[in-house]
């Protein structure tokens, strides 16, 4: 997935890489449901299919020393940051091939390579790190943003609070990054936010935020691209709000006996980011096709790469504990 | 040989290590203008700016997570965390966070930041300004733990753990910070790991840290008069344990003592009792005695927290248990 040059909105020609590269984030995760469905894969699994957009949108607007930190939802993260989806999916599979080397696993992606310092399975748990890695390049004076991504039941806990005030306090080139797919888990915004417009929080910090369409990519873009720009001139934090759907349940297998079915058709018909960039550039049934099998391949090479990965040996587990 | 307080050895270590290298900064709630709740860093904002010497909001969350994520990025931040009673604060940032990043990256990050904390009772601050929770942060693979008992000690070690590339929760006892001791002329780096016997004997061992490193030597000059030759050891690192050295001196004593501040029971103590029989069962010669706080929170009233804290009495009584006297 080779990124495109830098520049304010993409081409046309972009976005038919940008199309390719949420398409392969959909098949992976798609991949992933039926494996872990197979009984293939172990631990907790946590999709987002339905919020490719900002995954691809956010990450193609980082420049290349910037760092994320991301949440237990990071396949998409992890790939659009430039992680080869054999490593993402060796990784699933708890081989040493994988990006953590398979200490980690679906909630703990690692790649400090590609700027990829940890997904976070304590909500909010990044955080307070994205303010302080953003502190380093203030102090080192270097040109670098440091970026969180998280949801909306993060805006709750009190690392999202202390993490964000003391960004705005010191004005360090920190990006926070909110995917409102309006569910913590199962609970609905109505029932863990008294306010329904979540930015309200980063501008009672005095923050500068912005909002998009999480599922218009091209908005996503160029929202995550002006937060960037911001942040890196030496103008302090911003705080992007996206607002997104989350088509899947919480895990796999979460049968959602929370939510209203034609609710989720419905968003599933309207808001599939996919489909409305693919409606958007008029990509023709057969040149899609050709693309979905391409990326298909793709998946299917990186199930193949990861079954054939080496297992740890079990005292393997002693390792890395210290440095 | 130069002498310095607990407070100033601990400056000392800050400073030099600021002085000769730009990653080094300090973080924490108070310590600028201030100079921290216990003088510790006084003086220091003067020198080196706002910029590395960090005053924090009253923000334990924020600020030992800012302190890990600069630590990613390879700086060596030192976190000063004011009270330990508030590192339950930061706890999931250094516990989830800090701790596991090595880990769960596969060897990919190191985290070289220093969570500095105090505690200890004898001054009345009550149930919330002087636990000794050690014992907490000993219980996690990933942290390294310190608990140095003299200026000389504080100073190198304290220089170990910035230039380590682990996280180290590095603990400071409140009433040590007036003790006066003798320190080399340049800083000399004291590596984590390795215990310190401050006066050697012959008949039981008192494995002491923090405030209860003094206790356990007056206790032991007052054995001397009862014919008891008491040696004193301090494991100074907690994790990584030096159990070479303290089982070394437990064979050649046949007794030991464990002596804490935090409370006896689950304490750290148990660990090393629990070292010390299985490393030299067969040359032990009396059952292990423990020496800590009794189980219950520290009351405010004097005659109450005396009560509740151990002391050089507690340590001598529990020598003298140890040969039958």
């Amino acid at each position: 997935m080779a990124k495109v040059e830098q520049r304010a909105s993409l081409a046309k020609g972009d976005l038919a890489d940008v199309l390719r590269e949420m398409l392969l984030i959909r098949r992976f995760e798609e991949k992933v449901e039926e494996r872990f469905r197979a009984g293939e894969l172990p631990g907790f699994l946590h999709v987002a299919i339905g919020q490719e957009a900002c995954a691809v949108g956010v990450c193609r607007a980082l420049e290349d020393g910037d760092v994320i930190a991301s949440t237990h939802r990071a396949h998409g993260h992890t790939l659009a940051k430039g992680t080869h989806p054999n490593e993402l999916m060796a990784e699933l599979y708890g081989k040493q091939e994988g990006c953590s080397h398979g200490y980690g696993g679906s909630m703990h992606l690692y790649d400090v390579e590609h700027g990829n310092l940890g997904a976070n399975a304590v909500i909010g748990g990044g955080l307070p790190q994205i303010t302080g890695a953003a502190l380093a390049f203030k102090l080192r004076g270097e040109p670098r943003v440091a970026l969180a991504f998280f949801g909306d039941g993060a805006t709750n806990i009190g690392t999202f609070h202390e993490a964000l005030n003391l960004a705005q306090l010191w004005q360090v080139p920190a990006v926070f990054v909110l995917e409102d797919n309006h569910w913590a888990e199962s609970t609905p915004e109505s029932q863990h936010s008294p306010i329904r417009d979540l930015s309200e929080r980063a501008k009672a910090f005095g923050m500068k935020s912005v909002k998009a369409d999480g599922q218009d990519v091209e908005a996503v873009y160029k929202t995550a691209r002006k937060a960037l720009d911001h942040a890196r001139g030496g103008d302090g934090p911003v705080f992007v709000h996206l607002d997104t759907v989350r088509f899947s349940g919480h895990y796999i297998g979460d049968p959602q006996v929370y939510r209203d079915r034609d609710e989720a058709r419905r968003l599933r018909e309207e808001r599939d980011p996919i489909e409305l960039l693919r409606a958007k550039i008029e990509l023709s049934g057969e040149d899609f096709a050709e693309l979905d099998s391409e990326v298909t391949e793709i998946v299917e090479a990186a199930v193949e790469f990861a079954k054939a990965g080496t297992d740890p040996a079990p005292e393997d587990a002693l390792k890395n504990v210290y440095a | 040989m130069p002498e310095l307080t607990y407070r100033e050895a601990v400056r000392d270590a800050l400073v030099t290590a600021m002085r000769q290298d730009d990653d080094v900064f300090v973080m924490g709630e108070d310590i600028a203008e201030m100079g921290g709740s216990m003088g510790v860093t006084q003086g220091m904002l003067a020198e080196f700016g706002p910029e590395r010497v960090r005053n924090t909001p009253i923000s334990e969350m924020a600020l030992a997570g800012t302190a890990i994520g600069a630590a990613l990025q390879g700086m060596r931040p030192v976190a000063e965390i004011m009270y330990e009673d508030f590192m339950t604060l930061a706890a999931e940032q250094v516990v989830n966070q800090a701790a596991k990043h090595r880990y769960m990256s596969g060897g990919q990050l190191s985290v070289p930041v220093v969570f500095r904390t105090q505690g200890g009772a004898g001054w009345s601050p009550g149930a919330q300004h002087a636990q000794q929770l050690e014992a907490w942060f000993v219980h996690i693979p990933g942290l390294k733990v310190v608990f140095a008992s003299t200026p000389e000690d504080v100073r190198g070690l304290l220089w170990s753990a910035i230039y380590d590339d682990n996280p180290v929760v590095f603990f400071e006892h409140r009433t040590l910070y007036p003790i006066k001791g003798e320190v080399p002329d340049e800083i000399e780096p004291i590596p984590l790991g390795k215990a310190r016997i401050h006066r050697e004997g012959e008949d039981v061992t008192v494995i002491a840290t923090g405030r209860l490193v003094h206790e356990g030597l007056k206790a032991a000059e007052e054995a001397e008069r009862d014919g008891i030759s008491v040696e004193v050891v301090d494991p100074r690192t907690l994790q990584p344990l030096d159990e070479e050295m303290l089982v070394a001196s437990v064979k050649k004593t046949n007794r030991a003592v464990v002596a804490h501040e935090a409370v006896t029971r689950m304490g750290y103590g148990a660990e090393v009792a629990a070292v010390l029989q299985y490393q030299a069962f067969d040359w032990l010669d009396a059952p292990i005695e423990r020496v800590g706080s009794k189980f219950a929170p520290l009351a405010f009233a004097p005659v109450m927290e005396q009560f509740v804290v151990p002391n050089a009495g507690d340590v001598l009584a529990a020598i003298k248990r140890t040969v039958g006297k």
